[in-house]
């Protein structure tokens, strides 16, 4: 049973390897073949994994090198429920972009299989790993093959995202390996476990604030946090659709889960004593990214881009879950991370039919052209986006909303609005593109996006477009159908509660022991929750129904269009936005936890 | 134990830091990387030295020697090879950009904004 564990891993990068050596003799549609193959079969090995850590972690030792009492010598996975639920969910994932991307292209090279395959490997390496040095190489891996994705294609506009995707990651990378030399120094161990135990003895000091400062702004980077979240943007709104359906459903979703997968073994005993400061701190990135996202998602016109702002919002939403340092809370998290992923994929990929026989993505131009069967998928994909209950990722999000007592009893009102804007802008799409509504020109959306500059409409078979929009619907009805799993919240915050007991987990890890666990069950949505679900997606109508039939004129003020202007595509100022971001998160850190 | 390692490291940081904010033309900035990149090596080779320790090669030496730590070294080089094949990518990409737009100024690469 241990032999599935580094397989998700090793299939994806073996075919990889396998594929670009053979790849310029066999037909195309061999290397299609194999990725789908592959990329099922670590989706069907995911969700195994899944079913096998209801009790306890599945840790495996490379190589067989396993602890020699108590200390780990040797490199460790560990996979834990979120593990493998961000594992099978980026297989699903690659499958379904595999599926649309099988006429997508007016020509693929082998490559494009042998990018994506790797992106997968790192991928799932990222998800499952326990050793933060492994972190690291994955979170690597992952920009090279993203880089490589992102410029695919003969558009003019991806080198400007790819570059500033480089760059970008590549400072947060710095700044996550820079943590990474602080923290083995401290504590001689660079797996997660060990390192917590080295340090639970100790109090916060200052290496370890800035360790933990450090390694927490790598991976916001990575999951497009504001003031981090500038390359995301970018990068998105140039890449092919079917590579930004895994950048917005999996590579976010895994930067956003890294910081609770590092925080509760590592730095959860000597920072103890701080987590109201650190609540706080948190809390309070989450609630700026959410609200910075989605109204950002209401000022575009190009659709792919409006969907990365959403999933800036979105993952804003997903670090108040994880901010609140509960167990209910961190349970929500996971659930809304993963669900909602699936939807976002969804949406990345009917934008990615509009793309393919409009050749353009833009809100304005599209507007009555877009295939009205495609619309129901939009339609439902942006209520699901908004959380209705109780569709898709609503139960997760209850779990977060109800977590939050004490002084954040406000966070319901805040992501409610979150909501409203980011699907409002989505469904003003939908009315739009699909029925008509609206006017053709509004200025306040800015100019013509770079990326729609296209020659006439391809005409692709019309077999092609129905497998596209398959691909779409699977990964909508299964994000939007994961609630029917029965248990899922109990069994999300069981796992949450296992991640937070750090000396049990540390001891499952290091001696191999599984005591028994205390039987958890998650409650049932709130009346409050239920209700901010049902305002949110209504709002969201209404909001949409606004802009389409009342016009976007009074959004046109200075402030505004500054925030928007901030904006600017240029790499230099988001190194600068990076650097100022990582220095205010280190001065919160001084101030709120000495 | 002398702190000078660690304020190179950080040091060098900040210099690439600053490079890379300044920077008008892609292959410098992508040079300044490279020196914010090598701060990493610089710290991690500064955690694992030992004061009068040899190089960790247990080979034809007594058993209990003084010697550095192999694992951050092992670090380092994975860190190498990683790097070289962002920093390659990262040229690639900045020769297109020549070959497309003429410019290697990133502020005057047409861009996607707002």
């Amino acid at each position: 049973m241990d032999v599935l564990v580094p397989l998700p891993v090793a299939l994806p990068l073996l075919a990889a390897a396998a594929l670009a050596a053979v790849g310029h003799f066999v037909p195309t549609w061999f290397g299609d073949l194999v990725a789908a193959v592959v990329s099922v079969a670590v989706a069907v090995i995911g969700v195994v994994l899944l079913t096998r850590t209801g009790r306890h972690d599945l840790v495996y030792w490379f190589g067989g090198w396993r602890p020699s009492h108590g200390v780990a010598l040797g490199i460790a996975f560990d996979v834990d429920g979120a593990g493998a639920a961000l594992a099978a969910l980026a297989g699903l994932l690659t499958a379904a972009s595999v599926a649309f991307s099988w006429r997508y292209f007016d020509e693929t090279g082998p490559l494009f299989h042998v990018l994506l395959l790797v992106f997968l490997g790192a991928v799932e390496g990222f998800a499952l790993s326990g050793d933060l040095f492994n972190l690291f190489v994955f979170l690597e891996l992952m920009s090279v093959a993203a880089i490589a994705l992102t410029g695919y294609g003969d558009e003019p506009a991806p080198l400007q995202g790819a570059l500033n995707f480089g760059i970008v990651n590549g400072f947060g990378a710095f700044f996550l390996l820079f943590g990474i030399g602080l923290l083995y120094g401290r504590t001689g161990a660079l797996n997660l476990a060990q390192m917590g135990r080295s340090l639970a003895g100790g109090r916060a000091d200052g290496l370890v604030l800035v360790g933990c400062l450090l390694v927490t702004a790598g991976f916001l980077v990575k999951a497009g946090v504001v003031p981090f979240h500038f390359w995301l943007a970018d990068a998105y709104a140039v890449a092919p659709a079917p590579v930004c359906v895994l950048y917005s459903g999996v590579m976010s979703d895994l930067g956003l889960h890294a910081v609770a997968k590092v925080y509760w073994p590592v730095f959860s005993g000597p920072l103890a004593p701080h987590t109201p400061a650190l609540r706080a701190i948190l809390v309070t990135l989450g609630v700026t990214s959410a609200l910075a996202g989605s109204a950002m998602a209401f000022l575009q016109r190009d659709l792919k881009r409006m969907l990365a702002f959403v999933t800036i919002g979105q993952i804003g939403i997903g670090l108040v879950g994880i901010g609140l340092l509960t167990a209910r809370s961190l349970g929500g998290e996971t659930l809304y991370v993963v669900s909602d992923g699936l939807v976002r994929g969804s949406l990345l990929l009917v934008v990615g039919v509009l793309v393919r026989r409009l050749r353009s993505c833009d809100e304005l131009e599209a507007r009555g052209r877009g295939l009205r069967s495609s619309a129901i998928l939009f339609a439902v994909g942006a209520l699901a986006i908004a959380g209705l209950p109780p569709v898709g990722s609503f139960f997760g999000r209850a779990l977060i909303v109800d977590g939050a007592t004490g002084g954040y009893r406000w966070l319901p009102i805040v992501l409610t609005m979150v909501s409203i804007l980011s699907g409002g802008a989505l469904l003003r799409a939908v009315g739009r593109i699909y029925f008509g509504w609206g006017s053709e020109r509004e200025p306040v959306l800015g100019e013509k996006p770079v990326s729609a500059e296209q020659e006439e409409p391809a005409h692709a078979p019309r077999g092609s477009l129905a497998v596209m929009l398959a691909s779409a619907a699977a990964l909508l009805v299964v994000g939007v159908g994961m609630a029917a799993w029965p248990r899922l919240p109990d069994k999300a915050v069981a796992a949450a509660t296992r991640t937070l007991d750090r000396p049990v987990h540390a001891a499952e890890v290091l001696e191999g022991k599984h005591p028994p666990r205390p039987h958890t069950s998650a409650p049932a949505p709130s009346g409050t929750s239920i209700a901010a679900g049902l305002v949110s997606a209504a709002g969201a109508v209404g909001l949409a129904l606004l802009a389409l039939f009342g016009g976007l004129g009074t959004l046109a003020r200075p402030a505004i269009l500054r925030f928007k202007a901030l904006h600017s595509g240029i790499v230099t100022d988001y190194v600068a936005w990076l650097t100022a971001g990582v220095a205010a998160l280190g001065a919160a850190f001084v101030f709120a936890l000495r | 134990m002398s702190y000078l390692p660690y304020a190179l490291s950080v040091w060098l940081l900040v210099v690439g830091l600053y490079g890379v904010v300044t920077s008008r033309h892609l292959v410098h900035l992508v040079v300044c990387l490279t020196v914010a990149q090598s701060s990493t090596y610089v710290l991690l080779l500064a955690v694992g030295y030992r004061k009068h320790g040899t190089a960790p090669i247990f080979k034809g030496i007594p058993l209990g020697t003084k010697a550095t730590d192999p694992v951050v070294q092992a670090l380092v080089l994975t860190d190498v090879v990683v790097s070289v094949a962002v920093l390659a990518l990262l040229l690639a990409v900045a020769v297109q950009v020549h070959v497309r737009e003429g410019t290697l100024d990133p502020d005057e690469i047409p861009a996607v904004r707002g």
